[in-house]
């Protein structure tokens, strides 16, 4: 078994879809950070068999908008002095700029270098439409 | 500064308003023969069309204004690779007001979001066409006196059909509007106008194959041709192009005062037979698209105080 520290102070990005925790790491942007950050991939879960889980040493606010969009499993969990001192479920963003690209051939975005923008039309369902050509993102 | 992108970028109320504007116009079109005196429409069309560029240079014109601008892609700077929000930026200069057409969808919107002069939507891809939309509803408006309580009936390619889109989004916003959907199979409304669009309007509707069981209902018949240009394939373009004809004896079904519509240009959807019929509305309503854009001009340029809400 793999140990990794405990984090005094930062978060903790728990019960990522296991396989996901690289494309959180991008599209957060951690690496851009230069303290410390660890990606745990494929830690074992009671819940969920296998999960990858990120943490983050001395940084507490780091937008995590996009998170709910990657994954709506995970759980962001703050560390205050090695202690728990919240929990909580990402939410959909609105808007996402720039982490999705729109596979619509017609569309303007395929051709012209602009904002890649999705709005999120639907919250029940999870969806999102292109802000130009409105069609609907499919993973 | 307002532009108009969507149909939705108009209230309904700021919609009503710019229609009888477009009444007061054709009732009395040189009391607005100098409005646009000294400003210049920029018209952007990177894809050919013959109604809604004349119609939008034929609405300046009659304001006073003077027009410039392109007919096709291949004529333009678009052809040296420019983008279009270069383009945009580059007009700003030239004129005061821009209409553009793009085989892009989203487009105009790009345009708008780098624009220093409004812009209009002149019809982009298979997505939108609100000028369109302002003309469909200023038919509806004149033949009936208002829209609501209409029961349309939108025939043809509900699919890639712009400005079927475009006037659905407009019409939910009206009371007791009733839509039936006659369609091929593989050309049906996109599922997200059903489920985004209609459904949380609560206003009733159906789709069907055939149209005849459905004519005597309607007040309002809305054709559309099969678009050979938004086919990738053209063996789905002929197999479906001919699914509906409106003839004399089908249109002999409906009511003594239904209108028929349509966007135009037609192929052969509608039969030149019914040219005739006091209920073919089609040439009437292109007509009307010449004082809808003649309003919205006026509008966008600040010069019809009212129309648009306070800001």
């Amino acid at each position: 078994m793999l140990n990794i520290d405990s984090i005094e102070n930062g978060i903790v990005i728990d019960h990522i879809t296991a396989g996901r925790g690289m494309r959180v790491y991008e599209l957060l942007e951690l690496d851009k950070l230069d303290t410390c950050v660890a990606i745990i991939k494929n830690a074992r879960s009671s819940k969920y068999g296998r999960k990858d889980i990120i943490k983050i040493e001395g940084v507490m606010n780091i937008d995590l908008d996009v998170l709910g969009f990657i994954d709506d499993n995970a759980t962001v969990c703050t560390i205050v002095n090695g202690k728990l001192a919240g929990k909580k479920k990402p939410s959909l963003p609105k808007k996402l700029v720039n982490i999705v690209s729109c596979k619509n051939p017609r569309c303007i975005t395929s051709v012209e270098n602009v904002d890649q923008i999705f709005v999120l039309c639907d919250e029940e369902a999870h969806r999102y439409r292109c802000q130009y050509c409105e069609q609907e993102y499919k993973k | 500064m307002r532009h108009l992108i969507d149909p939705l970028d108009l209230t309904r109320e700021e919609t009503d308003r710019l229609l009888t504007l477009a009444e007061g116009i054709l009732a009395d079109p040189k009391a607005y023969a100098h409005a646009c005196d000294g400003k210049i429409l920029a018209t952007l069309f990177y894809e050919p069309s013959t109604r809604t560029r004349l119609s939008f240079e034929s609405a300046m014109m009659r304001l006073g204004g003077k027009v410039l601008g392109f007919s096709s892609a291949g004529s333009s700077s678009a052809s040296k690779g420019e983008s279009v929000a270069d383009t945009i930026r580059m007009i700003s200069g030239y004129a005061d007001i821009a209409a553009m057409r793009h085989f892009k969808e989203g487009a105009p919107y790009v345009a708008a979001r780098y624009s220093r002069i409004p812009v209009i939507n002149a019809g982009d891809g298979g997505h939108q066409h609100p000028t369109q939309t302002l003309t469909d509803m200023l038919t509806i408006r004149r033949k009936r006196g208002q829209i609501s309580g209409v029961t349309i009936g939108l025939c043809g390619d509900l699919k890639f059909g712009r400005t079927v889109h475009s006037l659905i989004k407009s019409l939910v916003r009206y009371e007791d509007v009733k839509f039936i959907l006659i369609s091929p199979e593989e050309l049906r409304l996109p599922s997200y106008i059903l489920k985004e669009v209609i459904e949380p309007s609560g206003h009733p509707w159906r789709e069907v194959r055939d149209m005849e069981e459905v004519m005597p209902e309607l007040d309002i018949l809305y054709m559309t041709r099969v678009q050979r240009e938004r086919f990738f394939n053209e063996e789905d373009y002929v197999r479906l192009k001919d699914s509906y004809v409106l003839t004399k004896e089908k249109l002999n079904l409906g009511k003594k005062d239904l209108a028929v519509l349509h966007p135009l240009p037609r192929v052969n959807e509608i039969a030149p037979e019914v040219d005739e019929d006091p209920r073919a509305m089609y040439f009437e309503q292109a007509r009307g698209g010449v004082f809808v854009r003649m309003a919205l001009i006026l509008t966008l340029l600040g010069l019809a105080p009212g129309v648009l809400d306070e800001e």
